[in-house]
C-alpha cells in the first residue's frame, strides 16, 4: 500500500482507541493537493484525535495515513506542514515576533529569511502593532491570530487549522478566509476542521463529514446543488394545467400562493421550464435557486442531536 | 543537534524571563547572608576562648559543611521545583503541540530542555558553592578539601533529581510529578540518615533500609560521597558529626548514580517518544 501522489492526505481504516474508548472507528480519506479541506462533525466525533494522528501527535491504533506522501509523523515531512491547535497556547513571557522567530528556526528557517519574513506575516494577521508585546498580555483573538502566523510562517505546503476562527471577531473571520483563499492560491493545501458550517460553506473546496470516527460523506462542495437543483420561481397566473404540465420536468411542483417550488434532476432543464411556463401565459418575475445549505446536510446526515 | 540547542536557549530565556533564576539566586544570596553572619559569630565567640588552632579549624570546617550542605539541598530542591512543569506543564496546557509539530524529534525536544536546566544548574551550584567557601575563607581561613570534586558532586545529585522530574513528568500532571519527585527526594534523604545513625545504633537492618533508599534514588548517596571528599580525613572521622564519615558510598555507589542518571534519561526519552500529546 502505498499513497497517491496527488495527495496531500490519504488515511486507510485509520483507527484509535483511549482504552475502551473508541475515539475514531475507521477513517477513510483523501484530501486532493491544493485544496481547503473542510472536515465537519458534532462533537466527539474524533475531528482533533484525527487530525493529531495526522500530524504524529497521536499514534494510530491501527490503519495507515499519509502525509505529503511520507508516513503520518515523519520528522522531514513535518517542514512543510503548519498546525494551528484548538485553543492555541504558547510561551506568555515571549513577544509575537518572538514567538515566530523561534517556530520559524524550529522549521529551519535562517535568520536572513525570518528578517524577512516574520513581519510579513504579523502584518498578515494583523499583529504588527503588537510585535513587541509579550503573549501574556494577549486576548483570545491575539492569541489566535499569532497561532495561525506560527503556522504560515514557514510558508508550509500543507496547513491543518484546527477551529481556526475561534475566539475572532467578524473581521478576524474574514481574515482567516482571506489567508486561506491566498494560501490556496499559492499552492497549499488547507485541512479546516471547523463547526461554523458558514465558514466552510464559503471558504471549502470539499468536505467530508465524520461521524462516530468514521466519513459518512464527503463531496465537493458545487455537488450540494449541482445534480439536483431546486428552485423558487417567482409567479402570478399560473392556471391549474401549467402545473400539471411541469410533471415533464419535475414530480415535486407545489404552488405556495406566488411561489412555485419545484426540483429538477439537472440544471440544464431550467431554461427549458422557464420558456414552457413564459409560454402557457405566466408572468416570471425571478428564478432563485433554492440552494440546500451545509447545515441542512450536515442535520440530514448527523440526525437529531443525541446529545453529549 | 541544533534543535537540541534551540531548545536548550529557550528553556534558558524562559528561566530568564519568569524570574525563577533570578529568585533563587536571591534565595543563594539570602542564605549566604545568614551563614555570613553565623560564621562570624563563631569567630569572635572563639576569641574569647583558649583553642587549639586546630580545633577551631576543625570546628570551622565543620561550619563550612553546614553551609555547603544547606547549598546543596537548596540546589535540589530548586532543581525540583524549576524543572516539575516543563514538561508535564506543557502537555497539560497543550502547548507542547505547537512544537512537538515542528520537524525536530520528541528526542531532541526533551534533551534540548534538559541541557537548558542542566546549565543553569552548573551555574547556579558553582556560584552559590564557591561563595560559600569564599565567605568561609574571607572571614575564618577554612578551605574544604577536594572542592572541585565536591562542587561536581552536588550538580551530579542536582542533575540526577532533574531526571527523575523528567521522567515523571512524561507519565504524570505537574502536581503529581512535583510531589512524587519531592517525596522520593524525601526517601533519599531518609535514606541517608538511616546510614548515618547506623553508626551509633549498630543495627544491619537499619543499615540495609538506608542503602536500599539509596538505590531507589540515589541523590543523597552523592551528597554523602560529596560531604567525604569535602572534609579533612579527621573532621569525617568526628562521629558526633551529622556529616561524618560513617558510611561513605563508594565509587560504585557513584557509578551507580551514573546508570542511573542515563537509564532515567532514557526511558524518558523513549516515553515521552512514544506517548500522545
Amino acid at each position: 500500500m502505498s499513497p497517491r501522489p496527488e495527495s496531500a492526505i490519504e488515511t486507510r481504516e485509520l483507527r484509535k482507541e483511549f482504552g475502551s474508548q473508541v475515539a475514531v472507528r475507521s477513517l477513510s480519506l483523501t484530501v486532493p493537493r491544493g485544496e481547503i479541506f473542510g472536515f465537519l462533525g458534532p462533537n466527539g466525533a474524533g475531528k482533533s484525535t484525527s487530525i493529531k494522528m495526522l500530524l504524529g501527535l497521536v499514534r494510530p491504533t491501527s490503519g495507515a495515513a499519509w502525509v505529503l506522501g511520507a508516513p503520518a509523523g515523519d520528522v522531514e515531512a513535518r517542514r512543510q506542514i503548519g498546525f494551528l491547535p484548538e485553543d492555541f497556547r504558547f510561551y506568555s513571557w515571549l513577544t509575537a515576533t518572538e514567538v515566530l522567530r523561534l517556530h520559524g528556526r524550529l522549521c529551519g528557517m535562517s535568520a536572513a529569511q525570518l528578517r524577512a519574513r516574520v513581519p510579513d506575516v504579523l502584518e498578515t494577521v494583523g499583529l504588527t502593532p503588537h510585535r513587541n508585546r509579550a503573549l501574556r498580555g494577549f486576548s483570545k483573538g491575539m492569541l489566535q491570530r499569532i497561532g495561525l502566523a506560527q503556522a504560515l510562517v514557514h510558508e508550509p505546503q500543507l496547513i491543518f487549522l484546527d477551529e481556526p476562527t475561534s475566539g475572532l471577531d467578524p473581521m478576524g473571520r474574514r481574515m482567516v478566509r482571506d489567508i486561506l483563499r491566498a494560501e490556496r492560491g499559492r499552492g497549499a493545501t488547507v485541512f479546516l476542521n471547523s463547526h461554523l458550517l458558514s465558514e466552510i460553506e464559503i471558504t471549502c473546496d470539499r468536505v467530508a463529514f465524520i461521524r462516530d470516527g468514521e466519513v459518512v460523506e464527503s463531496r465537493e462542495l458545487g455537488d450540494v446543488w449541482q445534480d439536483e437543483i431546486s428552485l423558487v420561481v417567482h409567479v402570478r397566473h399560473v392556471a391549474p394545467d401549467t402545473l400539471a404540465g411541469l410533471a415533464r420536468w419535475t414530480s415535486t411542483a407545489r404552488l405556495d400562493v406566488d411561489q412555485l417550488r419545484f426540483t429538477v434532476s439537472t440544471e440544464r432543464v431550467v431554461p427549458e421550464v422557464v420558456r414552457y411556463l413564459v409560454h402557457q401565459g405566466v408572468d416570471v418575475s425571478r428564478v432563485v435557486p433554492d440552494r440546500t445549505s451545509l447545515e441542512d446536510v450536515f442535520m440530514t446526515l448527523m440526525g437529531e442531536d443525541p446529545g453529549l | 543537534m541544533s534543535a537540541v540547542l534551540l531548545m536548550a536557549g529557550v528553556t534558558l530565556r524562559e528561566a530568564a524571563r519568569r524570574r525563577i533564576l533570578w529568585t533563587a539566586l536571591v534565595a543563594g544570596g539570602l542564605l549566604l547572608v545568614v551563614f555570613a553572619v553565623a560564621m562570624h559569630l563563631q569567630v569572635l565567640e572563639f576569641q574569647g576562648r583558649a583553642m587549639s588552632p586546630f580545633v577551631r579549624y576543625q570546628v570551622e570546617s565543620g561550619m563550612l559543611m553546614i553551609g555547603l550542605y544547606t547549598c546543596a539541598l537548596l540546589a535540589v530542591v530548586l532543581t525540583i521545583l524549576t524543572s516539575i512543569d516543563t514538561l508535564a506543564g506543557e502537555i497539560d496546557s497543550g502547548t507542547i503541540q505547537a512544537i512537538a509539530t515542528k520537524p525536530i524529534a520528541r528526542w531532541q525536544i526533551l534533551l534540548g530542555k534538559f541541557v537548558g536546566f542542566v546549565v543553569m544548574i552548573v551555574g547556579f551550584v558553582l556560584l552559590t558553592f564557591f561563595a560559600t567557601i569564599w565567605v568561609a575563607h574571607a572571614i575564618t581561613g577554612v578551605f574544604p578539601e577536594h572542592a572541585v570534586r565536591g562542587a561536581l558532586l552536588i550538580i551530579f545529585e542536582c542533575v540526577l533529581a532533574l531526571s527523575l522530574t523528567f521522567l515523571l513528568g512524561t507519565w504524570f500532571s505537574t502536581l503529581t510529578n512535583g510531589v512524587l519527585v519531592l517525596g522520593l527526594q524525601g526517601v533519599a534523604l531518609m535514606g541517608g540518615w538511616l546510614e548515618q545513625v547506623s553508626g551509633f545504633s549498630q543495627s544491619a537492618h537499619i543499615v540495609t533500609l538506608g542503602v536500599v533508599s539509596s538505590l531507589i534514588v540515589p541523590t543523597e548517596a552523592l551528597w554523602r560521597r560529596a560531604a567525604y571528599e569535602l572534609q579533612t580525613p579527621l573532621a569525617g572521622s568526628l562521629s558526633f558529626s551529622p556529616f561524618a564519615n560513617v558510611s561513605i558510598p563508594s565509587a560504585t555507589a557513584v557509578l551507580y548514580a551514573a546508570v542511573y542518571l542515563a537509564v532515567a534519561v532514557a526511558v524518558a526519552i523513549r516515553h515521552f517518544g512514544q506517548r500522545d500529546l
